[in-house]
């Protein structure tokens, strides 16, 4: 049997940021330790209900270095004993919210890949974001998950935030080549329903559907230049360091995903926490979100890679062929240089991932 | 039972929109009792819903009251009702002709309206006792004395005796019942012994008994059993039922003698075969001529109306068909649009008419609709001397063999306080009207003449009337006939490709104008696609308008919501079905809001 890989949401900030709708709150120390308990009991649960190996493990938020170095190595190693994790495993941190000994107690308990959510070198652009460490206390963190041995560090950037501009995206990207970090992420901004950006849009100066992509393609260039592969649509790596957690999202691979709000993907089925701290810390159990994982969704998913769809996985997997209709909606595409296909796979260029919306629902619909 | 002819009254309420037609009549329901109090819902006349949503009469009704006046007497009163509207024009004439006398309601704060004079002058037409009652003194504004002289100096009426009521409270209705027993004449000039003439003023279709035909008899009687003759059409059909209506239910008779006012059933298929106007005889006895004033009434404005949906063309055409077994005169052909597929070529006799229409075809049939821009009928002259009737910018011929083209004009009054005389010129103008005449009604409310082309009128004229003059203008005109023009045919194209459905006839004067309206609309309404596309619109192959709507650059989901993929599915679907609901011209989709946007072009 394949290797799961594990989730771990940490529903806690220290405040809410002013564009996020992922599920978390602000919350003491006794909450964090009583938190971590329940995680730990969960994890039992599973491990003993599945009895499957994990090979990833990864701590999303919310903020999961709010928890605190010693809460984070606890669950770590709890997990590593449970599903015999042994591959990557992920924290995603705030640097302004880093205790003093925190990459060398979660590096100890064998955390290897730091993901720290700058969003942007740009002072004035962090603040409008609701974040609230300086650059400089970005760029000394940075240093202090290496001088703890984490040399994995991925960097979040936002694209199309509030008073960017072509001169100022620069600035964030010469801040992570200069970093020399192996993993950048580079998220488009998205108003979220019931957010304080999306009922305030007109107030925010936010950077219009052009700029957004003309943001996105230059960066795309400038990376790609100095050795990073856009091997996702928002994602760059050096070669080696793709995030390999994220990865089997893309591939349309099992994972369990345990916290409130997270996600699972098991034997065939999706099945989700609430977003509900209390049931949670109750026990309840996640809700059934239907079957998964088939032709649509792993197409849908797979396109979203810079690889693509390559036939004889797709073969492999459903044991026939990738519908023909695909590859002739994919054609006027191609024309247009949105899509590239050659007699292996068929994926998705720049150009088609800023539009990958339409591009993926036409190929699978028509 | 029927009354004494002397103790018959036939009588119809005419009043301009929101005068309180309706609750005046709902009050002589209430007063003469024929109606149970716990019936009572709010204007019992109007009983389609879209009646009592935008408050006018939609069809007429009739209904029999009966009435012990102070005299002593029974009386048997006949209200027939009548549609408030100037695209219903001809039903209004069918209905006050079947009647003796006109209950005239004028509101005692707004006085006059346009309606209130074009109704008046209808019922006068027809030689009708006109019976003023002076409504809504219960409201603050109320000034029955001005309203009074008003309609003694601008009708010449009698009036400062009328009735003053509050329909609403109830107030002095009684007043009215004493009115129209004391004032309108009874049928006395009916001769039962006479070959039957029954008049229809109205005919609805009903699930159960076929058509029922609403008939003023004038002369002759019939019963069940009586072979009926239709002298408009000929057709024949067995009498099943003749009898009353009364508010809320149907009292057969045993027969119907001349003067009265009931219902004939007979088994009849659709409205059509007892259309408005048409005289009602007997095969056995039948009459000689006919009574006078039938026509057949025309559409006037056409629109294509097509599924949003092309699944939905059957259901379209039943849901028409079922419509116009109640509505004669709504006329609909199959028609095909390159753009829009398979449809239907709609008449309508205006513009409310054409609303009401689709209104109900989306509410009573759930039906998800396009239509295409309202087109009036034109007579395209060819060189070689042939005429063309056009209601569909598809079949515009080729400009090289048009000689000349004629368009249909109308008389419009437009009533108002004189302070709006500015704006209402300023409107008509912008619409190529041509001033006939202005006359202070009132010190400050004047009468302003204006011919007008019809196609200035059917899209929105009226909306932008009201909103202009803060509601206070009221409007009417009549079909006065063809005129020459100058006109165009307008291309849409898109990606250069022709969409048929977006063209349309205009005045030459106005080509360019709204040329670059309909690009910059279409341009803001068409989502930017994969490609840039060239919206351009021409006359012939001259392109005279162009905009262009940018390839769109970003639609991309970046942040993968950690394993949440059912949201990201969702999403897919969802613009799937945003698609399904875009209409395809070549490769460009084009969602109905354009369609919409391009139709109301002033908003």
């Amino acid at each position: 049997m394949k290797n799961i890989g594990l989730y771990i949401h940490i529903p806690f900030c220290r405040s809410k940021c002013p564009y996020c709708d992922f599920y978390s709150m602000r919350a003491t120390e006794n909450q964090f330790d009583d938190y971590t308990i329940c995680v730990l009991e969960s994890l039992e649960e599973w491990a003993e209900k599945l009895g499957r190996k994990s090979d990833t493990l990864y701590f999303g938020g919310g903020t999961p270095s709010l928890l605190g170095g010693k809460n984070i190595a606890l669950i770590t190693r709890r997990a590593k004993e449970l599903f015999g994790v042994d591959g990557e495993i992920t924290v995603e941190c705030n640097p302004s919210a880093i205790d003093e000994t925190f990459f060398e107690t979660v590096a100890a308990a064998g955390v290897n890949r730091i993901s720290l959510g700058m969003q942007s070198a740009v002072d004035g652009e962090r603040r409008k974001l609701g974040r609230l460490a300086d650059r400089t206390k970005v760029a000394e963190c940075i240093k202090k998950a290496r001088e703890a041995g984490l040399e994995n560090i991925s960097l979040d950037v936002m694209l199309g935030v509030p008073d960017q501009t072509q001169e100022s995206i620069k600035e964030t990207i010469d801040f992570c080549l200069e970093s020399n970090v192996p993993h950048i992420s580079a998220y488009m901004l998205k108003l979220e329903e019931g957010t304080y950006y999306y009922n305030n849009a007109e107030k925010l100066n936010l950077p219009d559907e052009d700029l957004t992509a003309d943001m996105y393609t230059l960066l795309g260039d400038i990376l790609e230049e100095n050795g990073y592969r856009n091997y996702e649509i928002s994602n760059f790596a050096k070669t080696g360091f793709e995030g390999r957690h994220n990865l089997k999202y893309w591939n349309c691979e099992e994972y369990l995903g345990i916290g409130p709000s997270a996600h699972s993907f098991i034997d065939g089925k999706r099945f989700y926490y609430p977003r509900d701290l209390d049931s949670f810390r109750l026990g309840c159990l996640p809700v059934a979100d239907g079957e998964g994982g088939d032709e649509e969704e792993y197409i849908m998913l797979r396109l979203r890679l810079a690889d693509g769809l390559i036939f004889a996985e797709y073969k492999e997997r459903f044991n026939k062929d990738i519908p023909t209709q695909i590859i002739t909606r994919a054609e006027p595409f191609a024309k247009q240089g949105f899509v590239k296909i050659s007699k292996d796979s068929l994926s998705l260029t720049r150009k088609g991932f800023l539009l990958s919306n339409t591009i993926i629902s036409n190929l699978i619909y028509g | 039972m029927a009354a004494k002819k002397e103790n018959i009254r036939n009588f119809s309420i005419i009043a301009h929109i929101d005068h309180g037609k309706s609750t005046l009549a709902d009050r002589l329901l209430e007063k003469t009792q024929s109606v149970a109090v716990r019936d009572m819902t709010e204007q019992l006349l109007d009983d389609m819903d879209l009646e009592r949503e935008r408050g006018i009469t939609i069809k007429a009704h009739a209904v029999k009251l009966n009435y012990k006046a102070q005299d002593g007497e029974e009386y048997e009163l006949n209200l027939i009702d009548t549609p408030g509207h100037v695209d219903f024009n001809y039903e209004v004439s069918r209905s006050l002709a079947a009647c003796e006398g006109a209950v005239l309601i004028v509101d005692a704060s707004q006085g006059i309206e346009a309606q209130t004079l074009a109704n008046t002058y209808l019922a006068l037409d027809h030689d009708l006792e006109i019976v003023p009652v002076i409504n809504k003194i219960d409201l603050p504004a109320a000034d029955p004395d001005r309203v009074a002289n008003e309609v003694e100096e601008v009708i010449g009426l009698e009036c400062m005796n009328a009735p003053r009521v509050s329909a609403k409270t109830g107030e002095n209705i009684e007043q009215v019942l004493e009115r129209i027993v004391s004032d309108i004449p009874a049928p006395l000039d009916s001769d039962d012994s006479k070959p039957l003439r029954a008049l229809v003023f109205d005919s609805v279709y009903d699930n159960y008994k076929g058509v029922i035909v609403y008939v003023r008899v004038v002369d002759g009687k019939i019963k069940a059993g009586d072979t009926m003759r239709m002298m408009a059409t000929g057709a024949e059909f067995t009498v099943v039922d003749v009898g009353y209506m009364r508010a809320t239910s149907m009292e057969s008779a045993k027969e119907l003698t001349s003067g009265e006012v009931g219902y004939i059933t007979a088994s009849i298929k659709t409205v059509g075969d007892a259309r408005v106007g048409d005289t009602v005889t007997t095969a056995e006895y039948p009459a000689s001529e006919p009574l006078p004033g039938y026509r057949k009434v025309n559409p006037m404005v056409f629109c294509g109306v097509y599924p949003a949906d092309g699944a939905d063309y059957e259901n379209l055409r039943e849901a028409l068909e079922k419509l116009q077994l109640n509505d004669a005169a709504l006329s609909y052909e199959p028609e095909t649009s390159g753009a829009l597929g398979f449809g239907f070529r709609c008449g309508f006799l205006g513009l409310l008419h054409l609303e009401i229409i689709q209104e109900r075809l989306e509410r009573e049939y759930d039906l998800d609709l396009v239509t295409t821009i309202p087109s009036v009928v034109y007579k395209i002259h060819l060189t070689d001397g042939t005429v063309l009737e056009i209601d569909n910018p598809t079949n515009y011929p080729d400009p090289a063999y048009i000689d000349f083209s004629e368009e249909p004009i109308t008389n419009a009054n437009i009533y108002a306080p004189n302070e709006y005389v500015g704006a209402i010129m300023d409107l008509c103008q912008e619409r190529r009207g041509v001033f006939k005449n202005m006359t202070y009604v009132t010190p400050d409310r004047v009468d302003i003449a204006y011919e007008l082309p019809l196609n200035e009128i059917i899209y929105d004229f009226f909306d932008v009337l009201k909103s202009r003059t803060k509601g206070y203008a009221s409007f009417d005109y009549e079909i006065k006939g063809y005129e020459r023009s100058n006109l165009v045919k307008l291309d849409v194209l898109l990606n250069g490709d022709g969409v048929d459905a977006l063209s349309f006839i205009i005045h030459s004067d106005k080509a360019y104008g709204r040329a670059r309206k309909i690009a910059e609309k279409l341009k803001e309404h068409i989502p930017r696609q994969m490609f840039e596309i060239p919206v351009q619109i021409a006359i012939g192959g001259k392109v005279i308008a162009r905009e262009t709507i940018k390839a769109m650059r970003k639609d991309v989901l970046a942040k993968c919501y950690g394993g949440d993929i059912t949201r990201k599915k969702k999403l897919l679907e969802k613009q799937k079905e945003g698609k399904k609901r875009m209409r395809h011209f070549g490769t460009v989709e084009v969602p109905q809001e354009a369609f919409m946007a391009v139709l109301k072009l002033d908003e």
